[in-house]
């Protein structure tokens, strides 16, 4: 008589700690091998898109700090271009810039999220997570004061940012800058070459080039498997044509691509930080916009290269004070899509892995 | 998968956690040191400038959440509105900032508090006494850098991590 197995459904989350907030999945395991995973989410849906067809077109900016709530600041600057696209309002040069310093910090911030977080499901249990938070906490640091908040900034405004930075923003944004390589030196030679994390992560979910492409991934996942594409180049917003970066792309498309991919998006965001730093203009930071802003009847579009991806604000106006539709294009929900077909075979081990390499926000998947 | 220098990964991870044993700690311990937080500091509180408010509601219709309930009537022989009441619920306050921007006549701030734990849901209702400026009430500097300049500067963490042990 031959030993059979047969398929057992675990039910994964909504409360676990790899799971990255409340996102729930339904495993179905051969053994220890995962045959298929169902993702259940909704679980911290707020109706943030009907919430802002009530709501005027500058109060909709508190509700999209509560999207993805590690990159407010991204997700400020798409909402505020697709509403000036709308409106056809023209930001002032040192907003631009602002608006650019703030964002790439806001980056650098969320990777270092991802890595540790990363890193915390790979094993390497919290010591790289606290130093990653650590380098993370003198952003922090800076947002709060240029906004007054840690978490939920609410900086940016429809035609500009809300207020002028402080005169002691720009010595501590530079001593930052001076110490910020140091310490991305240090935490690659902390796990990059560790045997056991290569042993977990390389060619692990692997995603191949064609399938990112057709599940329409976007973000450092995309350039982890080879694809040169990044918004900031390839449809330049804001005042993104003015620096001079690199985008680094990785070739095999396994977790400790995308890991590494990770880091190396933190150098170049930093490159671009220096070189706004140069060249901030003085002058106005907010153009003159009325309290209540009336764009003509039409639509906007406007994307931004987020940290997790390309996050997209879609604006329908009917003339009145509030949107008449807000569709949001998160990267975490399309990037999700990919994760059935990378950790089919694999173990529940990995599994844990590959959707944390992911870098999910659930924020972000329910909105 | 085969290393062939099996070890030596671990030991350049280790010599970094060795390194931070001869570095300063970068926790502080809470209730009895306390860093100051920024001067922009968009608080849990209210407060409102009874002499300057015209009562005119502008910071009711921007607030998003509709925390902010005002009653006004007209005083005919002052040719003026008069506040009778005046309320912010704080529990539904998200600390956006969007009233004070808009106020027109800078009448509403930040307090620079954090600490606002109340014991009673009720208790978070803020009325015309509890948004008055006291001492232990401090104004934060939100949107009005004239306010900043008088508060203690924001402790960073990044000046902390230079100093040696």
């Amino acid at each position: 008589m031959a030993v059979r197995t047969e398929p057992f459904v675990l039910n994964m989350g909504p409360v676990h700690p790899s799971t990255h907030g409340v996102f729930r999945m339904r495993v179905t395991l051969d053994g220890e091998v995962v045959v298929d995973i169902e993702p259940v989410f909704g679980y911290l849906h707020r109706g943030i898109e009907k919430l802002a067809e009530q709501r005027t077109y500058t109060g909709v900016i508190p509700l999209t700090d509560r999207l993805d709530y590690i990159s407010s600041m991204s997700n400020n600057l798409a909402y505020c271009l697709a509403a000036e696209k709308l409106a056809g309002i023209k930001v002032p040069e040192r907003a631009e810039y602002i608006r650019v310093i703030m964002s790439e910090l806001q980056r650098v911030a969320a990777l270092l999220i991802a890595v540790g977080a990363f890193l915390n499901d790979c094993g390497a249990y919290f010591t790289p997570f606290l130093y990653m938070f650590r380098e993370r906490e003198r952003i922090v640091d800076l947002f709060e004061m240029a906004s007054g908040q840690r978490l939920t900034y609410n900086y940016m405004r429809v035609g500009g940012v809300s207020q002028d930075l402080p005169e002691e923003f720009m010595p501590a944004l530079r001593k930052f800058m001076d110490m910020m390589p140091r310490f991305m030196d240090e935490y690659d030679q902390l796990l990059m070459q560790n045997e056991i994390l290569l042993a977990r992560a390389k060619g692990v979910g692997i995603l191949s080039k064609e399938q990112a492409i057709n599940c329409s991934i976007s973000g450092p996942v995309l350039r982890a498997s080879g694809v040169k594409w990044d918004i900031r180049q390839a449809d330049p917003y804001s005042i993104y044509d003015r620096f001079d970066f690199d985008i680094p792309t990785q070739t095999t498309g396994d977790c400790y691509d995308r890991y590494r991919q990770r880091v190396e998006e933190t150098r170049q965001s930093l490159r671009i930080i220096r070189q706004a730093m140069e060249q901030l203009p003085s002058g106005p930071v907010r153009a003159e916009v009325p309290h209540l802003v009336r764009p003509p009847v039409g639509e906007a579009y406007a994307h931004i290269e987020a940290p997790k991806g390309e996050l997209g604000f879609y604006l329908v106006s009917d003339n009145s004070i509030a949107p008449y539709r807000c569709h949001i294009r998160p990267p975490s929900l399309i990037n999700l899509t990919a994760l059935r077909d990378m950790v089919r075979g694999w173990k529940i081990a990995d599994l844990i892995i590959i959707f944390g390499s992911i870098d999910i926000t659930v924020g972000e998947i329910d909105r | 998968m085969k290393f062939e220098r099996y070890g030596i990964g671990i030991a350049k991870g280790l010599t970094v956690t060795i390194k931070h044993l001869f570095r300063h700690p970068t926790v502080s311990q809470y209730p009895e040191q306390r860093l100051n937080i920024s001067r922009r500091f968009r608080g849990n509180e209210l407060i409102w400038n009874q002499e300057k408010c015209t009562g005119c509601g502008t910071c009711a219709k921007t607030c998003p959440q509709g925390a902010i309930e005002i009653i006004t009537s007209t005083d005919m022989a002052e040719n003026k509105y008069v506040v009778e009441k005046y309320e912010a619920d704080t529990g539904y306050c998200i600390q956006c900032g969007l009233c004070i921007e808009s106020c027109p006549y800078e009448a509403l701030y930040f307090s620079h508090n954090f600490e606002c734990a109340k014991y009673r849901r009720g208790e978070l209702v803020q009325g015309k006494e509890e948004m008055l400026e006291t001492p232990e009430r401090k104004v934060s500097g939100y949107f009005y850098p004239d306010k900043a300049e008088k508060l203690p500067k924001q402790t960073l963490l990044i000046e902390k991590v230079t100093e040696k042990r």
